[in-house]
């Protein structure tokens, strides 16, 4: 069957593929519509003979999607979730897993957004194309909410509709020619994204990596950060703090270090603080906090977790002025180039939304729900703690990293999913380092999290 | 004029006609600050300007500081102006309030769109060409939507665009590093093919004469000349795709204001699920450019050289690179479908399309060569001889009306200005009326 030699195998357990996902599945639902046409699945069934002779066009795929091993991770748990539920409909299934945040974003905010959608059915009101980088309102009151005192100002602050986004815009910036380096394990986008730029080589089965990548090993050996001593020079580095999946938070000691070897390697940091305001201790909560951050970061950022916003989509990033290029030219002018062109803009609503958060009492509300998850996050920590588990995280973020040693974590996902119908996320589907580790997201009802403790105990005591 | 683009105080640096430095700078290259050893993306080198619209409003911007009292009308960037109908940003609204309610709080949403809205896209607009609501991607818009497209299709791919054609296609072309360098002398892409399209040809390019490209993106109604093709063009250009196995990527953003029976869609020509990608936009259909909303089809039926589904592709392009328009904004789009909403937008569409009406009348009472107008909100004028940066600066000093320059188009735009037609009637009738006066008085302007 010709579309066989497009599937490679997977880095998840055989018992499932990569593209086993149909392609209209609606990841969050609980139905789960497969396409007519299901050609693309690797478990032996025949190609339909209306295939062999269905019309090409002679366009060839883009061999750099072809090097990815799977499908996007979280849509795969997805999948492994709505199977679930159609072999046991009765189960109640907790979901631990995808980082999707549950609580009803707090009414300051959502009263704002309200009223905006209303303007815009006056003649007052009404606004059309926004600024591609953002209200001005919002770039400013996200420069003073999180950047003052640390040079950043508002022209250096671009909104966006999510920090995923924004790292694939990120990558466009710099294109193919680019190396990178990403901690291990890592949030999957960082390197799904090179993959499809350009920037890496092919998917190595055996070490469960890309060619071309350098993944900086972050274990509870090293205090998840990396022996930056053995790490090899690369364009970009990826560091995401407080980290996703491990919830470990960079001192600044470590940070004045990361500073310092990019500053040495003439690289350029994507730091990713989505999670900033988690932080319990006193950790950094930008990497401007360290001098010289300038000349060699990036920082994104997002209101999805702050503030339940991972459906009305808002998130920024920060490109200083004296962030520059090899040969001089600001990197900012280049991502401002992107912005306008590959983007128009965060939707006003949400934008409307954003800037309501940073009110007053749009902090506070947002600091109650962000203490709501975190009080998720202890009982969760305890729970794993009283069960003898060796835990990580859950501190300084709203996951949980719980260690398996020498079992493979989509075994481990299964085996919690089967048995207690609790959606958690494998380790290794953040990388090879991730594997042995189960995360546990904090995110859900306090009854849903209560009643998934219970169950964990059952199972493991 | 409340867009203000952080572009305008950058560096600019921009080779247009005329040759000038706009140069507000703020950032200049640094001689003593630490320098990164990362190389710049050669691809973003090959740029030639700023975007095309930030920099109308740049022009916009110097030109009200240098005239403070003037009441410059804008019919440059293609920007709605009118009211979202009430019941449409209602919806939004109540969305919203729901959204701090347990029962009504929704956290991600599938990436391929909500699936209540794809539905009602493939029923509102594809239902005589069956498109399933599993080909329907809803997005936060067709620029965005095209970007994401060459991400799929990657450097190795060729393209061809209309000549003039909506800047996206071409700049994110380079972007991506398919279009090779620009040349001076031409005004093009070495790698991309450029097919003419104006009055001589009835703004359908000669196929006969086009090579094959790996990817054909055509606008429908087109921005910026207005024409509709009709069903004959788009047979032909269907069958062309066809015969040399090429993807067309068709822009159906302005479907809603055609007139006569033009195709609104690509599907509606036989044979183009297999070779037709189609992107469309609740921009100019329902006031929605600042909302953000738009979608892409993609048919099942449509395959790489290997047999391999595009659809597969785009829809991992979906999930890893985007994570679902606004759910705020997408409950708006399900109000607009509905037959209340639908019928509430077809009203702000005849409004601007009156407006149309009466530039296309005046421009055409001036005696001068006006296209487009008729299923398209843009009006294209023809000024034969001229350079269109020229006209653009004469009408903006003389009538304080922003335009846009043909040029920024492509080079087959050189000798033309778009007129686009949202705005506030009475300033589409003052504009028309300052229009008059400059044409009129001048015989030969240009």
């Amino acid at each position: 069957m010709p579309l066989m030699s497009d599937l490679s195998t997977s880095m998840i357990s055989s018992s499932s593929s990569a593209f086993l996902a149909p392609i209209s599945f609606n990841s969050r639902a609980q139905t789960v519509s497969v396409p007519v046409k299901s050609i693309n699945i690797v478990k032996c069934v025949a190609t339909p003979q209306e295939q062999q002779t269905a019309y090409k066009t002679n366009v060839s795929r883009n061999a750099n999607i072809a090097k990815l091993q799977a499908g996007y991770l979280f849509p795969e748990v997805a999948r492994r979730r709505a199977a679930h539920l159609l072999k046991y409909p009765n189960a109640q299934v907790i979901s631990l897993g995808i980082g999707d945040t549950t609580e009803p974003i707090p009414e300051v905010i959502t009263s704002a957004m309200a009223k905006r959608s209303r303007a815009l059915s006056t003649l007052e009101g009404y606004s059309g194309y926004g600024a591609e980088q953002g209200e001005k309102a919002l770039r400013a009151a996200l420069a003073s909410t999180f950047y003052r005192k640390l040079g950043i100002e508002d022209d250096d602050i671009f909104v966006s509709d999510g920090a995923k986004c924004d790292i694939s815009r990120l990558q466009v910036v710099f294109g193919s020619n680019v190396s990178m380096a990403v901690q291990d394990p890592s949030y999957p986008a960082y390197v799904d994204s090179s993959v499809i730029m350009g920037q890496t080589g092919q998917f190595q089965k055996d070490v469960e990596k890309y060619a071309n990548i350098e993944y900086m090993r972050c274990t509870p050996e090293n205090g998840f950060f990396p022996d930056l001593s053995t790490v090899a020079r690369t364009d970009i580095i990826f560091f995401c703090s407080p980290n996703n999946p491990t919830g470990a938070a960079a001192t600044r000691e470590q940070l004045i270090r990361l500073v310092q070897f990019a500053k040495d390697n003439g690289s350029i940091i994507v730091y990713d603080s989505a999670y900033a305001l988690y932080m319990l201790d006193d950790n950094p909560r930008s990497i401007f906090e360290i001098p010289g951050a300038k000349e060699v970061a990036i920082e994104t950022s997002s209101f999805s977790k702050y503030a339940g916003f991972t459906g009305v989509r808002l998130g920024w990033t920060v490109v200083p002025k004296q962030l520059l290029f090899s040969d001089g030219f600001p990197v900012a002018k280049d991502f401002n180039r992107i912005v306008c062109t590959c983007f128009n803009g965060a939707s006003n609503i949400a934008q409307a939304g954003g800037l309501a958060c940073l009110s007053p009492e749009g902090l506070e509300a947002m600091q109650e729900v962000i203490g709501f998850y975190k009080e998720n996050t202890n009982i969760i920590v305890d729970t794993f703690n009283s069960l003898g588990f060796k835990v990580y995280g859950g501190k300084n973020a709203p996951y949980v990293w719980v260690h398996f040693p020498g079992q493979n974590s989509w075994d481990v996902f299964s085996e919690i999913l089967e048995k207690t119908h609790i959606v958690t996320t494998p380790g290794s589907g953040f990388g090879p380092g991730g594997e042995g580790f189960i995360r546990v997201s904090a995110f859900g009802h306090r009854e849903n999290v209560l009643e998934a403790c219970r169950r964990f105990k059952q199972l493991y005591n | 004029m409340y867009k203000l683009s952080a572009c305008c105080s950058m560096a600019c640096g921009i080779s247009l006609h005329p040759k000038m430095v706009l140069a507000s700078l703020r950032i200049r290259k640094q001689g003593n600050g630490h320098r990164t050893n990362v190389p710049r993306n050669v691809n973003l080198e090959k740029l030639q300007n700023n975007y095309l619209f930030p920099e109308i409003s740049k022009r916009e911007l110097q030109h009200m500081d240098k005239y403070p009292n003037a009441k410059v009308i804008s019919l440059g960037i293609g920007d709605t102006t009118e009211p979202i109908p009430e019941k449409i940003s209602l919806s939004m609204a109540n969305y919203a309030r729901a959204l701090s309610t347990a029962d009504g709080y929704r956290g991600y949403g599938a990436e391929q769109g909500n699936q209540a809205l794809r539905k009602a896209i493939a029923e509102t607009f594809y239902k005589d060409v069956v498109i399933k609501d599993t080909e329907v991607f809803v997005s936060d818009g067709s620029q965005c939507d095209i970007s994401r497209l060459q991400l799929l299709l990657g450097s190795k791919v060729t393209i061809a665009v209309q000549d003039p054609s909506f800047p996206a296609y071409i700049d994110s072309s380079v972007i991506i590093g398919q279009a090779g360098d620009f040349q001076d002398k031409t005004g093009k892409y070495q790698n991309i093919e450029y097919m003419p399209c104006g009055p001589k040809n009835n703004f359908f390019p000669d196929l006969a004469t086009t090579p094959r490209t790996d990817i054909i993106f055509f606008c429908s109604p087109n921005n910026p000349t207005g024409h509709a093709a009709t069903r004959k063009q788009l047979q032909q250009l269907v069958e062309f795709a066809r015969d040399n196995g090429s993807i067309i990527i068709f822009d159906s953003a302005y479907a809603a204001y055609i007139t006569d029976d033009s195709p609104k869609s690509i599907f509606e020509i036989p044979g183009a699920k297999e070779v037709a990608i189609e992107i469309s936009s609740f921009s100019k259909f329902a006031g929605f450019t600042g909302v953000r909303l738009g979608w892409t089809v993609v048919p099942e039926e449509l395959l790489f050289s290997s047999g391999f589904p595009v659809i597969n592709d785009f829809n991992r392009i979906v999930c890893t690179c985007f994570n679902g328009a606004s759910n705020i904004a997408q409950a708006g789009g399900l109000a607009c479908l509905s037959s209340e909403g639908f019928q509430a937008i077809r009203s702000v569409i005849d409004y601007y399309k009156e407006n149309a009406n009466i530039l296309v009348d005046t421009f055409a009472s001036l005696g001068l060569n006006v296209y487009g107008g008729v299923n398209a909100p843009y009006v294209w004028v023809h000024f034969p001889g001229s350079k269109s940066w020229s006209i653009f600066s004469e009408i903006l000093e003389k009538t304080h009306i922003i335009t846009v320059p043909g040029s920024g188009f492509g080079p087959g735009g050189a000798e033309y200005i778009r007129i686009s037609a949202f705005g506030q009637r009475d300033r589409i009738i003052e504009a028309s009326w300052r229009l008059e006066k400059l044409f009129s008085k001048e015989k030969n302007p240009f």
